[in-house]
């Protein structure tokens, strides 16, 4: 897993050889090669990707023989026939060719797509009973993403990360805070849109496993293009066991040094009110306006899939959230001893 | 032979019948099964009632069609004289105004029968 490859931009943070990405990203999007990787429909993980993914290469191969045929027959009238057409041939080359064969191929083009429609957007038994639930609660600009069990309690809370297990059909409940976000996860299905006051249901089911991205996929606000996050699809048994870990029940794994019982950096995030925003499960802080940062570290990503999750890049962002992220609703601490935000980006490192 | 629909009939109007069939089929179909989906069991019919009762309105709505183009083709002449009709003369206006009536009427018996192609293949409402 490449933490670099989620987060999608460039940042000061990286290492020089990063700065020919764009270049890089360009070359590459001159071949298959950028068909692959963590964000791709065309690389499916899921079973409704795979049937985007087939109803993509069937239009492709039917639109290649279409453009072979068109340009074919645009060389033979120019190049090749040396004589003009009969009227009544030209007539019947514009009915055929131009009407009946147009109307045939369409036809059953949208019949194959409609067929696959149930593959794509499958609605078995109405609202999905009995299925695992997610519900992903769209924010500008990231996502919380809350587990529940069969009555709708909570099980488990996290932000910017959906795990999900393999071969198992997931009913996402999603929901939108403040404006219209869209839900996308091209690896493994359609998009749907999370609107406020609604929950759109979307099933999906990750056929692979492996590390990959999720996006907004509806212009939210300035940091639209920031809203990402990292979706893990685990082997049904990992995921059981992710679920039912209780990160805030055992010792939290701190590099710090322990003062008055507390980890010095979390001292310092209670000290600074960053508890009011921000749950971490086990503790005092048990806010609920932003990201629940329990097991924050384990997260590949820091500020909703935009940079590493690194304790330098933490840091900076708790700094300048705003120069990270335009319009976070957080505000920068920049303010606090350099000393003292290392110490909160360290521990908040440390949670596992 | 006097005919029961006249056959001078001097208005624009003729032209648009087919088009007009095919937005009130094409409304109907979606309204119908908007308003299925929202309140399921609605009358007491299911869901397959309403899928025959649409393909039973499709096949009224081609039948009009195909009648509307029959009127086209008799007002362009049964096809006695070719395109494009473009003298200043009154016969050339009739039979121009039935040649497009004619293709816009195979352009709505074709959009009608894509509309209804859901119907047939889609068994359930989408939630």
């Amino acid at each position: 897993m490449c933490d670099d490859r989620l987060t999608g931009r460039s940042r000061p943070t990286r290492s020089p050889v990063n700065c020919r990405l764009p270049l890089a990203v360009l070359l590459s999007g001159l071949g298959l090669s950028s068909c692959t990787g963590v964000q791709s429909a065309l690389d499916p993980a899921g079973s409704e990707a795979e049937a985007v993914a087939t109803l993509f290469w069937a239009m492709v191969a039917g639109g290649g023989v279409i453009w072979l045929i068109v340009v074919g027959a645009v060389i033979y009238a120019s190049r090749l026939k040396k004589k003009p057409m009969s009227e009544s041939g030209a007539s019947r080359v514009i009915f055929f060719g131009g009407v009946a064969f147009p109307v045939v191929v369409l036809a059953f083009l949208l019949a194959y797509a409609v067929w696959l429609m149930p593959a794509m957007r499958p609605w078995f038994g109405g609202e999905g009973e009995g299925l695992r639930r997610i519900e992903v609660t769209a924010e500008q600009y990231w996502w919380r993403v809350r587990y529940l069990d069969s009555t709708g309690a909570v099980v488990r809370e996290t932000a910017n990360e959906v795990h999900m297990p393999v071969g198992e059909r997931v009913l996402f409940l999603l929901k939108a805070k403040d404006v219209i976000h869209s839900f996308w996860i091209p690896s493994i299905g359609g998009k749907m849109d999370a609107i406020p006051g609604r929950t759109n249901a979307l099933q999906l089911e990750a056929t692979r496993p492996g590390t990959y991205r999720g996006v907004c996929a509806e212009f939210c606000g300035t940091a639209h293009a920031l809203m990402a996050f990292s979706v893990q699809a685990l082997e049904p048994e990992a995921f059981e066991d992710w679920l039912a870990a209780r990160p805030g029940e055992v010792p939290v794994a701190s590099v710090e040094p322990v003062a008055s019982g507390q980890p010095r950096g979390l001292n310092l995030f209670l000290r600074h009110g960053c508890g009011s925003c921000h749950a971490i499960s086990g503790t005092p802080a048990d806010g609920a306006l932003g990201p629940d940062l329990t097991a924050f570290g384990s997260r590949p990503t820091v500020a909703a899939g935009t940079l590493p999750n690194t304790p330098e890049n933490l840091a900076r962002f708790i700094q300048y959230p705003d120069a990270i992220k335009p319009g976070v609703r957080m505000p920068g601490f920049a303010m606090l001893p350099a000393a003292d935000v290392s110490a909160i980006a360290l521990y908040l490192k440390g949670l596992e | 032979m006097k005919s029961v629909i006249p056959r001078e009939v001097e208005t624009l109007w003729t032209l648009f019948t087919a088009p007009t069939v095919w937005a009130l089929h094409f409304i109907v179909c979606y309204v119908v099964m908007a308003i299925y989906c929202a309140k399921p069991g609605i009358y007491g019919l299911g869901f397959n009632d309403f899928r025959w009762g649409l393909v039973v309105f499709t096949l009224l709505a081609l039948g009009f069609i195909v009648f509307a183009g029959y009127l086209a083709w008799r007002q362009w002449g049964f096809g006695s004289d070719d395109p494009p009709h473009d003298a200043a003369t009154g016969q050339d206006r009739r039979l121009f105004q039935g040649f497009a009536t004619l293709l816009l009427s195979g352009l709505s018996f074709v959009a009608v029968i894509y509309t209804a192609i859901p119907l047939i293949i889609l068994a359930e409402c989408q939630t």
